[in-house]
């Protein structure tokens, strides 16, 4: 069964007032437990709106949400027990820590959630050492840190309430190529450690092609296209068109078809176009 | 919501209010206030609902957000007119019920109240409505110069103002951010005794002040970085105009305050 469920979600903003604006319209969609789902769109295009509703931090103006096959408004007064099952890390979460020391604040959730002293314990030191945080780091004050270490004290603070379903809006906004690499090897270390369900908003095609298995396209405030990663960049011009880019790689098999040579689609990682063009080598192609 | 607030919102068009000079309309406010202020009975008044009135058919801003406008001081009027209806002893009283007791003086002092506070809300509110925060703060440095032989350091308030204004809508929008963060992490808001309210605001409280400060460190290095050195000798990109429109509101405005002072004399 489907972790997460929307039924013809809506959302519109200031309705009623000259400013009206719809920021998501018409959503169906079902994510299976234990995916790796990359979402990706414009500025604007409704993204991270959407995910909002996933825990309930924006209630729809109109359809539903489920979560486990529960519609997650059914009971208003349920709706924290909702966000401690959802994990959301918001774009630039380093702004949000306000504790004494980087413990205190991942201790933030679990201790929300009414977990025990020692299980609180437990999950903080576990989440620090899975986000790369030493111990010694544990004891100061969070705004000692560089970006980069702050970043990560915040993703842990998230996912030291361990749920079931963890989306990050672009975790990686701002950051230098090594701390985007450290952060994403992490993420999907914790998607494969605790097979929970990932949801990750990217701008980067190249990242969300490489962890991703199955990718949310949204354009105007719609769901452009969900499908597996492979389907959807073999749609890559159509991709083009609504202004998203696509993988380098995808783009320079797009070229070498254009050109003639008969080579695969499906291709959206550098070590899946080296397989397949000592095939095609292989078996007699030419590249000129 | 927060984001429901609309005193001191800006809304832009292009009406004959819109393009005035924000000097003149400032001095026209002001003139304004004074109006409802010295008018004691309820022909002035009247002179001022008209005056109002004409005002916001000139700026088409719609009815609604005046209402909307007027929402936040509800609170006010109540409590201004239970005072009023009960304070009033002098007159004929209209209703008794043991020490309390409501005259008709009372009444008439009440809606007298109401009406005024509510024009003055909803001129006041046709001011910043009709004029850019910027626009405003030029006119307020401009009105002010003269002060600068005092020593008055007038530019660098102006400059002060603009930035403060300036920022209420990105604290506003940081603020509801933070808010929806901490939640996502189980902060609880809206529930429990005063002492969890209290503790609920500093996990959103920290993490604005700090924002703030950051913000302020960057706005100040890019100010320097475009050579601001204070307002001596800053020449600015868009000159305050007035046209016959600003003389003439404001021969209105007069003719208008004229009129009270002189309902009020052969009352």
């Amino acid at each position: 069964m489907a972790i997460l469920k929307t039924e013809n979600l809506n959302y519109v903003y200031s309705q009623g007032t000259p400013f009206e604006k719809t920021a998501v319209r018409n959503v169906n969609l079902e994510i299976e437990k234990g995916e790796f789902v990359g979402i990706i769109g414009h500025t604007g295009s409704g993204k991270s709106t959407l995910i909002q509703h996933f825990n309930g931090l924006l209630r729809p103006s109109s359809g539903k949400i489920y979560l486990d096959g529960k519609d997650i408004w059914a009971d208003k007064s349920q709706i924290r027990q909702v966000r401690f099952r959802v994990g959301l890390v918001f774009q630039y979460p380093e702004y949000q820590i306000f504790e004494e020391t980087v413990y205190r604040d991942i201790a933030f959730g679990p201790k929300n959630m009414g977990l025990s002293e020692q299980e609180t314990d437990r999950r903080v030191r576990a989440t620090a050492q899975r986000v790369g945080i030493p111990e010694s780091m544990l004891e100061k004050s969070p705004f000692e840190l560089s970006g980069g270490e702050k970043r990560r004290v915040a993703i842990a603070g998230v996912m030291a309430m361990e749920p079931e379903v963890l989306i990050l809006d672009e975790p990686t906004a701002g950051l230098d190529p090594k701390g985007r690499e450290l952060i994403l090897n992490q993420i999907k270390e914790y998607h494969k450690t605790m097979g929970c369900t990932v949801l990750l908003v990217s701008h980067s095609m190249e990242d969300v092609a490489r962890y991703a298995s199955r990718l949310l396209v949204m354009n105007r405030a719609e769901v452009f296209c969900f499908d597996s990663t492979a389907e959807v960049f073999k749609r890559s011009a159509e991709i083009e068109k609504i202004g998203l880019s696509v993988p380098q790689i995808t783009r320079v098999f797009n070229i070498l078809r254009e050109k003639g040579i008969d080579i695969a689609d499906d291709v959206y990682t550098v070590k899946y176009a080296k397989e397949k063009i000592l095939e095609y080598l292989k078996s007699g192609g030419k590249l000129q | 919501m927060i984001k429901d607030i609309t005193l001191g919102q800006y809304f832009p068009g292009n009406s004959v209010v819109h393009r005035m000079d924000a000097r003149f309309k400032l001095v026209i406010t002001m003139l304004f206030i004074v109006m409802l202020f010295i008018g004691s009975n309820t022909i002035s008044l009247e002179v001022g609902f008209v005056f109002t009135a004409m005002a916001y058919l000139c700026s088409s801003i719609p009815v609604k957000l005046i209402a909307k406008s007027l929402k936040p001081i509800l609170p006010i009027l109540a409590f201004t007119t239970i005072l009023n209806l009960f304070m009033i002893t002098s007159g004929m009283p209209l209703f008794q019920w043991k020490f309390i007791a409501i005259t008709d003086e009372a009444v008439e002092t009440s809606v007298f109240m109401i009406v005024r506070i509510l024009l003055l809300i909803a001129g006041t509110s046709l001011l910043t409505y009709t004029t850019s925060p910027v626009a405003l703060t030029d006119a307020i440095e401009r009105l002010l110069s003269p002060l600068k032989r005092f020593k008055l350091p007038v530019s660098e308030l102006a400059m002060m103002m603009t930035i403060a204004l300036r920022f209420i809508p990105t604290l506003i929008e940081e603020t509801d951010k933070i808010m929806s963060a901490q939640k996502a992490r189980g902060a609880d808001m809206d529930g429990g005794k005063i002492k969890d309210k209290v503790k609920a605001v500093i996990p959103i409280i920290i993490p604005l002040f700090v924002s703030a400060v950051r913000r302020a460190g960057e706005l100040a290095t890019a100010m320097e970085c475009r050579c601001y050195r204070g307002g001596e000798g800053r020449t600015r990109m868009r000159q305050l105009k007035s046209g016959a429109a600003d003389y003439v509101s404001l021969g209105i405005t007069i003719f208008f305050l004229a009129a009270v002072i002189f309902i009020n004399a052969i009352d």
